[in-house]
């Protein structure tokens, strides 16, 4: 297919989006990524039957976390695709770049140039 | 097990928005298993908290650590060597928790990182409800083994009342009356002469009304 998505993002694998729990969202914030998607299957199509779900519930939280310490929720965000859909993968990432863009970056990256001066 | 919820970051900010070195302190016991204040919990709060802390420009130092139980003394011990280090604690235990840690560790502040609510079973992953009011004197076993004190709206001890419909409580048609499931039971286990008797009154000095509770067992005492 030879499709190109933006090099802004770094892809982590994971065996289902099931795994994908609150506190790794939040440590890739801490870590300093500006803003962190994951990609599951389309939601009633999970392998093993509810993982996106679990996944987009757990986005939910670490938004709301994200909101009330500050950082925006905006930056976390779920997307669900079909895996053969390879063209929708790269728009997302696309979406997700321009978004983060929007909203600049991870203002935690400030914060700590502003303590270390 | 004793239910809790997880109190509202915001809140949490407010109590500790002020002190420079914090133990979040979980407890692996009950409020683990209704995913409130285990571990798990712990690790969100503290990542939360520090980039909270970072944002606002202050530098706050947050340790973790998770006790098997916070309502023993041999399990608090495990932290008094290093408590002084801290300028506060805040505790993700229940109630009982929160305050066996205040007393034991006395000039250091602790706040409270959850909610605790009841004494109750997890019905399915995510509900739990309440079955237990430790009035301290339990009738189960007159009642089919369904609590008409912690279940009842009324606390009826000879039920249900006139507003039990279908089933379900006036107060709340998705609640089931207590008394509606006590009937079914002793039916089903051809007990129902035994709905038939008149409770006497119930002794209520055990329960809180009479004030705090003890419980002394000289036969385990040390």
């Amino acid at each position: 297919m030879r499709i190109n998505y933006p090099g802004t993002i770094r892809i982590i694998r994971l065996p289902c989006t099931g795994k994908v729990d609150v506190i790794h969202i939040l440590r890739a914030f801490e870590k300093g990524a500006d803003g962190v998607y994951v990609v599951g299957c389309l939601e009633g199509e999970c392998r093993f039957s509810n993982g996106n779900l679990r996944a987009k519930k757990r986005i939910e939280q670490a938004q709301q976390i994200l909101d009330a310490i500050g950082i925006g929720g905006e930056r976390a965000q779920m997307y669900n695709l079909s895996s053969a859909d390879g063209p929708r993968f790269a728009e997302y990432a696309v979406e997700m770049t321009e978004k983060i863009k929007k909203l600049g970056p991870n203002p935690l990256k400030k914060a700590k140039e502003k303590m270390a001066a | 097990m004793i239910v809790a919820e997880k109190k509202p970051v915001e809140e949490i900010i407010d109590y500790v928005k002020d002190f420079k070195k914090l133990l979040i302190a979980g407890c692996n016991e009950c409020v683990t298993v209704c995913e409130a204040g285990g571990k798990k919990e712990v690790g969100i709060l503290a990542s939360a908290l520090r980039m909270y802390f970072l944002n606002e420009g202050k530098k706050v130092e947050i340790d973790e650590v998770t006790l098997e139980r916070q309502c023993d003394h041999e399990y608090l011990e495990e932290i008094r060597d290093r408590i002084d280090k801290y300028d506060a604690v805040l505790s993700l235990a229940c109630g009982v928790g929160v305050q066996f840690m205040a007393e034991k560790y006395f000039s250091t502040p602790v706040f409270p990182g959850v909610n605790t609510c009841f004494l109750g079973a997890a019905e399915e992953r995510g509900v739990w409800s309440e079955r237990c009011q430790a009035c301290g004197q339990c009738i189960l076993g007159e009642t089919a083994g369904i609590c008409p004190i912690s279940r009842c709206a009324k606390r009826l001890l000879n039920g249900p009342c006139g507003g039990s419909t279908k089933g379900k409580c006036e107060i709340n048609k998705d609640l089931d009356c207590a008394w509606q499931l006590i009937i079914d039971r002793l039916k089903e286990l051809n007990r129902l002469d035994d709905y038939e008797k008149i409770m006497p009154i119930k002794d209520w000095s055990t329960e809180r009304a009479g004030g705090p509770r003890k419980v002394v067992r000289e036969d385990v005492r040390l």
